[in-house]
């Protein structure tokens, strides 16, 4: 058996480490809880063959059945319309899962244990956010491949990659929100449902889809033109078919930062009320 | 005190709504040496727990651990304590190696150090065969040793147990009592919670007795057991009608008198011997052609504890509404 007191601590304590050695402890604590939260991912891997097959199905679908009905108002291959939206749809839909799994995880004795470590408060929320954005990222790259597959081409490849990387960096920015409605709901099942209502209105009235000039009613026009999701979507879709336009970059990265500058003290504070109930 | 307690809670009080979980507690537990919380389900012992282990605040008093205020100085208690809660805290999908890594890098110990000490507890705790597994093939057992392997990462000064025999079988919970003695041995504090008294019996060097948030007794298993007699047998008459006549031919067995359930036809007596004693009940039963449907020898159990402090048994109740999606766990 081990020796117990009589030797020196084994774990590197607050009280003897530096300011700083404690800060980067909130990035080595976030980057442990991320990998045991992509080990979830990596051993049931049927959970992302079907979060990869789903928004596939929904770019053929739109593709071949909207597709020719829509183009006659976007002016163009509706697949270049089409793929940059259906992005950041699969981005939305997929901070649903920050919901669920946080959830799940609270209602599991392991947060007791994270609590009693003397790790970041941050990192058990930080971990689970930066997993579901790789995660995120990884069904992006196979939708694009599947884009291509059926025609859709980047005009740029450098203004192309900086739109997936804005993509990317909207999916982090929803996660902390999804986080946020996780440590609300009561248990998993209430989660699965509250993790995806609030993504429908945000996706369907916006310019995921359809350009929103051909929105009729002139309050939804409105809304749909100016709320964030449309605002990334469009800068995304200029990025992507070779247009970049700097004021539009400013400010989608606006409502990225404003929405983690938000969301992210939100959850921080509701995850320190939730657990110590 | 605090130099020989490293456990200390004084006048303790949580409300959860109505419910008083914790009214009033204090309780030390000695530097070395086990402290056991004894109490039925309900009885405020797991809110205790979390109190001490930083999980939860209380609404007034002073716990101290180590000689570290816990509640003002919350990540330096955590440092030194080691929690293994009545739910097994470990991640299901990953394997009891992988845990353990992770726990030691969540306590910031370098890669190959916890590499390390993962393996070393992995081999103490009887779980090399089953290391690179899942832990969700794991039996409860295994999870019950995963966990208590998880809290003593950083080999704690200070170790709270919360129930962890709760629900295990009888040869696991023995199994389960030689691994807890050993972590004692090595100079740990312990404070374990239980239901059961053989449990604070076989561990404790002194346990308090808690019930409705209260302290009601605490000494050493002896001091609790020293008016309470050493067996009790249980006794159930063929013929409910027989049930008073028995109890009075067998008053001359016990100091106590016994106790009896009319309906049932059952009648419970303290001895001081009940190997003797058991003979005896059969010739003065069958002398007075009172048939007896059933015998049993027992061992006080916390039930009887009960009985001679408060002079009632236990009501198995809840102390605590069902929390909100969080931690269902009986206090």
């Amino acid at each position: 058996m081990s020796q117990y007191s009589a030797s020196a601590a084994l774990v590197p304590g607050s009280s003897h480490s530096s300011a700083f050695q404690r800060f980067l402890w909130n990035f080595s604590d976030t980057f442990v809880v991320m990998r045991r939260n992509l080990y979830a991912y990596q051993r049931q891997p049927e959970l992302l063959v079907f979060a990869t097959i789903q928004p596939v199905i929904f770019l053929l679908l739109f593709t071949y059945v909207f597709g020719g009905a829509i183009s006659f108002s976007t002016g163009g291959d509706y697949i270049n319309f089409l793929l940059p939206g259906i992005i950041i749809q699969t981005i939305l839909f997929a901070s649903a899962n920050t919901t669920v799994g946080l959830s799940v995880d609270l209602s599991k004795g392991i947060i007791d244990r994270f609590r009693s470590l003397p790790m970041s408060r941050a990192a058990v929320l930080a971990g689970r956010t930066s997993a579901d954005t790789l995660r995120g990222l990884f069904t992006v790259l196979i939708m694009i491949v599947a884009g291509y597959i059926i025609g859709f081409r980047f005009e740029d490849w450098g203004s192309g990659i900086m739109g997936l990387a804005l993509a990317v960096a909207f999916g982090y920015a929803v996660t902390w929100i999804s986080a946020t409605i996780g440590l609300f709901v009561k248990d998993p099942e209430a989660a699965q449902v509250a993790g995806f209502i609030w993504l429908f209105p945000l996706t369907f009235a916006s310019s995921i889809f359809v350009p929103t000039q051909t929105m009729t009613s002139e309050w939804l026009r409105t809304f749909a033109e100016n709320q964030p999701v449309s605002v990334i979507a469009n800068t995304v879709r200029d990025l992507m078919t070779g247009t970049v336009n700097p004021d539009e970059i400013a400010l989608s990265l606006l409502w990225i930062a404003g929405i983690v500058a938000v969301f992210l003290p939100m959850a921080v504070w509701r995850y320190a009320r939730v657990a110590s109930r | 005190m605090s130099n020989t307690h490293s456990i200390i809670a004084e006048e303790v009080y949580k409300h959860f709504g109505s419910v008083k979980a914790l009214d009033g507690v204090s309780i030390s537990g000695e530097t070395g040496k086990v402290l056991g919380l004894l109490g039925p389900n309900g009885a405020g012992k797991t809110t205790l727990v979390r109190i001490l282990a930083t999980l939860l605040k209380p609404d007034r008093g002073n716990v101290r651990v180590d000689g570290i205020d816990v509640l003002r100085h919350k990540q330096q208690v955590r440092e030194i304590i080691g929690l293994a809660g009545q739910y097994t805290a470990v991640d299901e999908i990953l394997t009891g190696r992988e845990n353990l890594v992770m726990v030691s890098r969540l306590y910031h110990l370098p890669r190959a150090q916890a590499r390390l000490r993962a393996a070393e507890l992995l081999r103490q705790f009887d779980l090399i065969d089953a290391a690179d597994r899942p832990v969700k093939t794991y039996s409860g057992g295994m999870r019950r040793r995963l966990d208590l392997a998880a809290s003593i990462v950083a080999r704690p000064n200070i170790l709270f147990l919360d129930e962890p025999t709760t629900g295990l079988d009888p040869r696991t919970r023995i199994a389960m009592w030689d691994t807890i003695r050993t972590l004692v041995s090595d100079g740990a504090t312990l404070l374990l919670t239980t239901q059961y008294l053989e449990e604070a019996d076989e561990l404790a060097d002194k346990i308090v007795v808690l019930d409705h948030g209260k302290v009601i007794a605490e000494g050493t298993s002896d001091e609790l057991k020293a008016n309470m007699a050493a067996d009790f047998i249980d006794i159930t008459v063929a013929n409910p009608e027989d049930t008073n006549k028995a109890s009075q031919l067998l008053q001359v067995l016990s100091s106590e008198s016994p106790h009896t359930d009319e309906r049932r036809g059952s009648i419970s007596i303290a001895v001081e011997s009940g190997a003797q004693s058991i003979a005896e009940v059969v010739r003065l039963l069958d002398g007075e052609a009172v048939s007896i449907a059933e015998l049993n020898l027992r061992r006080p159990s916390l039930n009887d504890v009960f009985l001679s402090i408060t002079g009632e048994e236990i009501v198995e109740e809840e102390a605590k509404p069902k929390r909100r999606g969080f931690g269902r766990r009986s206090a």
